[in-house]
Protein backbone atom coordinates (compact mmCIF):
# COMPACT_ATOMS: atom_id res chain seq x y z
CA UNK A 1 0.00 0.00 0.00
CA UNK A 2 1.31 3.44 -0.87
CA UNK A 3 2.33 5.41 2.18
CA UNK A 4 0.38 8.60 2.70
CA UNK A 5 1.29 11.31 5.18
CA UNK A 6 -1.52 11.83 7.69
CA UNK A 7 0.37 13.50 10.53
CA UNK A 8 -2.61 13.69 12.89
CA UNK A 9 -4.29 10.41 12.05
CA UNK A 10 -1.70 7.67 11.73
CA UNK A 11 -3.86 4.62 11.19
CA UNK A 12 -1.73 2.16 13.19
CA UNK A 13 -1.40 4.56 16.13
CA UNK A 14 2.38 4.60 16.04
CA UNK A 15 3.58 7.96 14.85
CA UNK A 16 6.67 8.10 12.67
CA UNK A 17 8.99 9.59 15.30
CA UNK A 18 8.09 6.96 17.92
CA UNK A 19 10.69 4.43 16.73
CA UNK A 20 11.85 2.81 19.97
CA UNK A 21 12.45 -0.91 19.48
CA UNK A 22 12.31 -0.78 15.71
CA UNK A 23 15.19 -1.85 13.51
CA UNK A 24 17.51 1.02 12.69
CA UNK A 25 20.64 1.52 10.66
CA UNK A 26 23.98 2.70 11.97
CA UNK A 27 24.15 6.02 13.82
CA UNK A 28 26.16 8.56 11.80
CA UNK A 29 28.80 9.83 14.20
CA UNK A 30 30.39 12.58 12.15
CA UNK A 31 29.79 15.98 13.70
CA UNK A 32 29.45 19.29 11.93
CA UNK A 33 29.72 22.94 12.80
CA UNK A 34 26.60 25.06 12.94
CA UNK A 35 25.89 27.94 10.59
CA UNK A 36 25.09 31.36 12.07
CA UNK A 37 21.42 31.05 11.12
CA UNK A 38 21.20 27.69 12.88
CA UNK A 39 22.61 29.19 16.08
CA UNK A 40 20.04 31.98 15.76
CA UNK A 41 17.18 29.50 15.45
CA UNK A 42 18.39 27.76 18.60
CA UNK A 43 18.64 31.11 20.42
CA UNK A 44 15.15 32.05 19.20
CA UNK A 45 13.72 28.90 20.77
CA UNK A 46 15.42 29.74 24.08
CA UNK A 47 14.00 33.27 23.93
CA UNK A 48 10.48 32.07 23.12
CA UNK A 49 10.57 29.66 26.04
CA UNK A 50 11.92 32.23 28.50
CA UNK A 51 9.23 34.71 27.44
CA UNK A 52 6.54 32.09 27.98
CA UNK A 53 5.30 32.24 24.36
CA UNK A 54 5.27 28.45 24.06
CA UNK A 55 7.10 25.44 25.48
CA UNK A 56 9.45 22.79 24.14
CA UNK A 57 6.42 20.48 24.20
CA UNK A 58 4.84 22.67 21.51
CA UNK A 59 8.06 22.53 19.50
CA UNK A 60 8.06 18.74 19.69
CA UNK A 61 4.37 18.51 18.79
CA UNK A 62 4.86 20.66 15.68
CA UNK A 63 7.94 18.63 14.64
CA UNK A 64 6.05 15.36 15.05
CA UNK A 65 3.05 16.70 13.12
CA UNK A 66 5.30 17.44 10.11
CA UNK A 67 5.58 13.73 9.46
CA UNK A 68 8.45 11.60 8.21
CA UNK A 69 8.50 13.36 4.85
CA UNK A 70 9.78 16.58 6.46
CA UNK A 71 12.44 14.58 8.31
CA UNK A 72 13.76 13.32 4.96
CA UNK A 73 13.56 16.63 3.09
CA UNK A 74 14.58 19.29 5.60
CA UNK A 75 17.51 19.80 7.93
CA UNK A 76 17.26 19.82 11.72
CA UNK A 77 17.09 23.60 12.13
CA UNK A 78 14.90 24.05 9.05
CA UNK A 79 12.38 21.88 10.87
CA UNK A 80 12.94 23.84 14.08
CA UNK A 81 12.27 27.26 12.55
CA UNK A 82 9.10 25.93 10.91
CA UNK A 83 7.97 24.53 14.28
CA UNK A 84 8.82 27.79 16.09
CA UNK A 85 6.83 29.75 13.49
CA UNK A 86 3.88 27.36 13.78
CA UNK A 87 3.76 27.84 17.55
CA UNK A 88 4.13 31.64 17.36
CA UNK A 89 1.30 31.88 14.84
CA UNK A 90 -0.91 29.66 17.00
CA UNK A 91 -0.07 31.75 20.08
CA UNK A 92 -1.09 34.92 18.24
CA UNK A 93 2.33 36.56 18.61
CA UNK A 94 2.17 37.83 15.01
CA UNK A 95 -0.06 37.29 12.02
CA UNK A 96 0.99 35.65 8.76
CA UNK A 97 0.43 39.00 7.06
CA UNK A 98 2.87 40.66 9.47
CA UNK A 99 5.39 37.87 8.94
CA UNK A 100 5.10 38.04 5.16
CA UNK A 101 5.47 41.81 5.11
CA UNK A 102 8.55 41.65 7.35
CA UNK A 103 10.14 38.91 5.23
CA UNK A 104 9.67 41.07 2.12
CA UNK A 105 11.22 44.09 3.83
CA UNK A 106 14.29 42.16 4.91
CA UNK A 107 14.68 40.33 1.59
CA UNK A 108 14.65 43.71 -0.17
CA UNK A 109 17.76 44.78 1.76
CA UNK A 110 19.94 42.23 -0.02
CA UNK A 111 21.02 38.59 0.19
CA UNK A 112 23.90 38.82 2.69
CA UNK A 113 23.81 38.82 6.49
CA UNK A 114 25.39 42.29 6.50
CA UNK A 115 22.74 43.72 4.22
CA UNK A 116 19.91 41.97 6.04
CA UNK A 117 20.97 43.47 9.37
CA UNK A 118 21.25 46.97 7.92
CA UNK A 119 17.64 47.91 8.47
CA UNK B 1 6.89 -4.98 47.56
CA UNK B 2 7.04 -2.69 44.57
CA UNK B 3 3.74 -1.59 43.08
CA UNK B 4 2.98 -3.26 39.76
CA UNK B 5 1.60 -1.23 36.89
CA UNK B 6 0.77 -1.66 33.22
CA UNK B 7 1.22 1.11 30.66
CA UNK B 8 -2.11 1.81 29.00
CA UNK B 9 -2.29 0.45 25.45
CA UNK B 10 -4.47 3.24 24.05
CA UNK B 11 -3.37 4.84 20.78
CA UNK B 12 -4.70 8.40 20.60
CA UNK B 13 -3.27 10.33 17.64
CA UNK B 14 -1.30 13.40 18.70
CA UNK B 15 1.56 14.40 21.01
CA UNK B 16 1.74 11.90 23.87
CA UNK B 17 4.47 10.96 26.35
CA UNK B 18 4.29 7.19 26.42
CA UNK B 19 6.41 5.48 23.76
CA UNK B 20 4.65 2.78 21.76
CA UNK B 21 7.16 0.08 22.71
CA UNK B 22 6.09 0.40 26.37
CA UNK B 23 2.33 0.44 25.84
CA UNK B 24 0.60 -2.61 27.27
CA UNK B 25 3.79 -3.64 29.11
CA UNK B 26 3.99 -4.37 32.84
CA UNK B 27 6.55 -2.96 35.23
CA UNK B 28 7.00 -1.74 38.78
CA UNK B 29 7.04 1.77 40.23
CA UNK B 30 10.70 2.48 40.94
CA UNK B 31 9.97 5.89 42.54
CA UNK B 32 7.57 8.83 42.28
CA UNK B 33 9.17 11.90 40.70
CA UNK B 34 6.66 14.60 41.66
CA UNK B 35 3.97 16.31 39.61
CA UNK B 36 4.52 18.33 36.45
CA UNK B 37 2.30 20.32 34.10
CA UNK B 38 0.90 17.86 31.57
CA UNK B 39 3.11 18.14 28.46
CA UNK B 40 0.31 16.64 26.35
CA UNK B 41 -1.68 19.85 27.05
CA UNK B 42 1.29 22.24 26.97
CA UNK B 43 2.15 20.90 23.51
CA UNK B 44 -1.03 22.51 22.15
CA UNK B 45 -0.59 25.82 23.97
CA UNK B 46 -3.25 24.92 26.55
CA UNK B 47 -3.18 25.45 30.29
CA UNK B 48 -2.07 22.21 31.87
CA UNK B 49 -2.80 20.74 35.27
CA UNK B 50 -0.03 19.01 37.16
CA UNK B 51 0.11 15.24 36.73
CA UNK B 52 2.13 12.81 38.88
CA UNK B 53 5.16 11.37 37.09
CA UNK B 54 6.72 8.02 37.99
CA UNK B 55 9.89 6.19 37.15
CA UNK B 56 8.73 2.74 36.05
CA UNK B 57 11.08 -0.23 35.77
CA UNK B 58 10.57 -2.92 33.13
CA UNK B 59 12.37 -6.22 32.58
CA UNK B 60 13.90 -6.52 29.12
CA UNK B 61 12.12 -9.87 28.74
CA UNK B 62 8.79 -8.05 29.25
CA UNK B 63 9.64 -5.60 26.47
CA UNK B 64 11.36 -7.83 23.93
CA UNK B 65 10.45 -11.38 24.94
CA UNK B 66 12.52 -14.09 26.67
CA UNK B 67 14.91 -14.06 23.71
CA UNK B 68 16.08 -10.58 24.73
CA UNK B 69 19.88 -10.40 24.80
CA UNK B 70 19.88 -9.88 28.58
CA UNK B 71 16.32 -10.76 29.71
CA UNK B 72 16.94 -9.85 33.37
CA UNK B 73 18.36 -6.41 32.62
CA UNK B 74 15.93 -3.62 33.33
CA UNK B 75 14.89 -0.41 31.60
CA UNK B 76 13.58 2.65 33.48
CA UNK B 77 11.18 5.07 31.84
CA UNK B 78 9.39 8.14 33.18
CA UNK B 79 5.64 7.76 32.66
CA UNK B 80 2.76 9.99 33.74
CA UNK B 81 0.12 8.52 36.04
CA UNK B 82 -2.65 8.90 33.46
CA UNK B 83 -0.78 6.38 31.29
CA UNK B 84 -0.57 3.77 34.08
CA UNK B 85 -3.00 1.10 35.30
CA UNK B 86 -2.46 -0.37 38.78
CA UNK B 87 -2.28 -4.16 38.79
Amino acid sequence: MASTIHPMSDTDGRRWHDMGGQDAGPVPMEGHDFALWEKRVDALMVLCGSKGLFTVDGLRRALEDMGEDAFEKHSYYERWIAAVNQNLIEAGIYTLEELGTRMEEIAARGPTYGEAQNG
Amino acid sequence: MAERVRVRAMMPPGHVRAPVYLRGKEGVIERPLGAFHNPEQLAYGLSAEKKPLYRVRFRMAELWGETAENPNDTLDAEIYEHWLERL
